[in-house]
């Protein structure tokens, strides 16, 4: 278990209460737009910030405890940090970085040289100095420093920020390695909405120091609190489902969810794989009788539960479909006009085209997820489909 | 070329610039460091301390280190009562006169770069495992190198040229604490003195560019193996 409920006081403008629980295994994200403090908690978790109050756990591991007086020194903290800057250090060659944490872990070596090498593509960089290698390399070799140094806890504080789409997309696939083949927990800090649904199983949100909502992704990134971290045109219901079916001919997928099922635009995924599916809440429409001529492909029914009369002409529906509820953003003039109230059956109409599959997660990684110096191929993992631009940065 | 009385006094030179080198360094490093990286009370008096060195005339240091040092000073008597040692009209008095007075200089310059040294790479190095100390001689030290060797060059030099304080702590003993600035002085009083007083000056020079050479070429490894060029 991780857990975290820390304060911090600094200047009269910024005061931190944060407080979570996360599991320790797979990633948790610590999602918000900068400012809101998340950097400062992994600071904190690092042993490079004080915190003024509170405790910090790391499984068996207490890094921070004011009430018993326990602040864990740095380097016995035992965290690999990745940082958004590499900070490889520049007069040693990439293998002496990735040696620098390997020569001073203490105990159990369960993370070995050539894993780490091979999972991660730098073999051939070995030899090379920090200073010639792209950004994305850089950041690949700081993640293996990390990894080497036998971290109890990976700490990434937005790994990709400093790098452009491409990168990116090069650094990505690795991550989603790391998550799915080590029993490692790993604290992930993002704004980036696309990063924390590709990779996180646990999501903390924060807003002006605090932690207003945590637990499992799809749970808490569906939450409509969290309209001003992700705006309104991205704030949607995150689904947890599995790849049904392809059909190559019409370059469509369905996606099975517990309360239904998606057409969505073809996923590059094997049939029977976990997928993440986005539905925006400004994607669904709403309609009382069962929609029969219309081009639209998703329709479930359901019942409404609550009607949230937002800013502006915005009415926010939630309509539970029976484990999940789904949100719609309509007008309020809408909402009135179809007499819209708690407990009325409706059905939901949402486009294919609309649906943002995302990567698939692995929440039961397979037991032999130690890594062996013998990598398998890297998993497929899904391609973004869909209309979807890059995900709005949210600040 | 050189008589032997003007070999002496370049070898001399050279030995007490050396030696002052040497023995300053260290402690110009853990000076730079304490000024450059911690805060404790008083650092500012401390910081003035360091340089006063450099502000004062050297007539001012030397006598100053006459008080100090000579044999009826506040540490030069226990010095000489309790180890035997006395430092003025010696050798190692003249290098102790040229490590003080080179020793703000040296300084200045390592400390110019470890304010250079990105701390967020020591922070780095401990959340990776490593000690206060190891992260010191495994990521300070070997990025700070190019200040140690300005700071290396800075000493020669000014221990080489040093003469005020020489002069007035432990005089200008012929053999024993006459430099070549000193002989030059010497030289200069004498009738016939402008031949010796050319020779050592030429010396000077040669010696001069020398050490600029050769910092030239080590500051160029040093940058190569630091990955900056």
């Amino acid at each position: 278990m991780i857990e975290i409920d820390v304060t911090l006081a600094r200047g009269k403008d910024f005061r931190l209460e944060a407080a979570f629980t996360a599991p320790d295994r797979g990633v948790t994200s610590l999602f918000g737009r900068s400012g809101a403090g998340k950097s400062t908690i992994i600071h904190m978790v690092a042993g490079t910030v004080k915190p003024g109050s509170g405790h910090i756990r790391i499984g068996d591991a207490v890094f921070f405890d004011a009430a018993r007086g326990i602040d864990m020194p740095m380097e016995q903290r035992r965290v690999g940090y990745v940082f958004q800057d590499a900070r490889l250090f520049p007069h040693m060659r990439v293998e002496t970085n990735l040696r620098y944490g390997e020569r001073r872990a203490r105990g159990d070596r369960r993370i070995g040289f050539d894993a780490v090498v091979s999972m991660l593509g730098i073999g051939h960089l070995l030899a090379r100095r920090p200073h010639t290698l792209s950004g994305g390399e850089r950041q690949r070799v700081a993640i293996g420093r990390a990894l080497l140094s036998q971290p109890r806890l990976l700490l990434m504080d937005e790994p990709l920020a400093a790098l452009d789409d491409q990168r990116k997309a090069e650094i990505l696939p690795y991550l989603e390695r790391l998550r799915d083949e080590l029993h490692l927990p790993i604290l992930y800090v993002s704004h980036s909405l696309e990063e924390v649904l590709r990779l996180s199983d646990t999501v903390a949100a924060m807003i002006d120091g605090r932690v207003i909502a945590a637990g499992p992704v799809a749970e808490v990134m569906s939450r409509p609190e969290l309209l001003p971290v992700i705006g309104r045109f991205d704030l949607g219901t995150i689904l947890d489902c599995t790849v049904k079916a392809h059909d190559p001919g019409y370059a469509l997928s369905t996606l099975a969810f517990p309360d239904g099922e998606l057409r969505v635009p073809l996923v590059d995924l094997p049939v029977g794989a976990p997928a993440r599916a986005r539905v925006r809440s400004r994607d669904v429409a709403i309609s009382l009788s069962r929609p029969i001529d219309v081009s639209v492909t998703n329709r479930l029914s359901g019942i409404v539960s609550e009607i949230r009369r937002e800013e502006g002409p915005y009415a926010d529906v939630g309509i539970t479909l029976g484990h999940a509820t789904l949100r719609a953003l309509v007008t309020m003039e809408s909402a009135e006009r179809l007499a819209l109230e708690p407990g009325m059956p409706v059905w939901l109409m949402i486009k294919a085209v609309a649906v943002d599959s995302r990567s698939p997660l692995f929440l039961n990684a397979p037991a032999e997820a130690q890594m062996a110096p013998a990598i398998p191929p890297l998993a497929p993992t899904l391609r973004l489909v869909g209309a979807d631009s890059p995900s709005r940065a949210t600040d | 070329m050189l008589t032997p009385e003007e070999w002496t006094a370049v070898r001399l030179s050279l030995q007490v610039a050396f030696w002052a080198t040497i023995w300053s360094l260290p402690p110009a490093v853990l000076v730079a460091f304490m000024l450059s990286r911690l805060h404790f009370p008083g650092r500012g008096l401390f910081d003035g301390l360091v340089h006063l060195p450099l502000v004062l005339p050297r007539v001012v240091v030397g006598y100053l280190l006459l008080l100090l040092l000579g044999t009826r000073g506040m540490l030069g008597y226990y010095l000489d009562h309790w180890f035997g040692i006395r430092l003025i009209f010696s050798t190692a008095g003249a290098t102790v006169a040229a490590a003080v007075v080179s020793f703000p200089l040296t300084v200045n310059a390592i400390r110019l770069s470890l304010d250079a040294v990105d701390q967020g790479l020591e922070t780095a190095a401990r959340t990776l495992g490593a000690t206060r100390l190891d992260v010191f001689f495994s990521i300070t030290l070997p990025l700070m190198l190019p200040g140690i060797l300005s700071g290396t060059l800075i000493s020669l030099a000014s221990a080489l040229g040093e003469f005020g304080a020489t002069i007035t702590f432990v005089s200008n003993v012929e053999g024993i604490t006459r430099t070549i600035p000193l002989a030059i002085y010497s030289a200069t009083s004498m009738t016939d003195g402008d031949a010796i007083a050319l020779r050592l000056t030429l010396v000077s020079i040669v010696l001069a560019l020398g050490a600029l050479m050769l910092a030239e070429f080590a500051d160029k490894r040093i940058r190569i193996a630091l990955g900056r060029i």
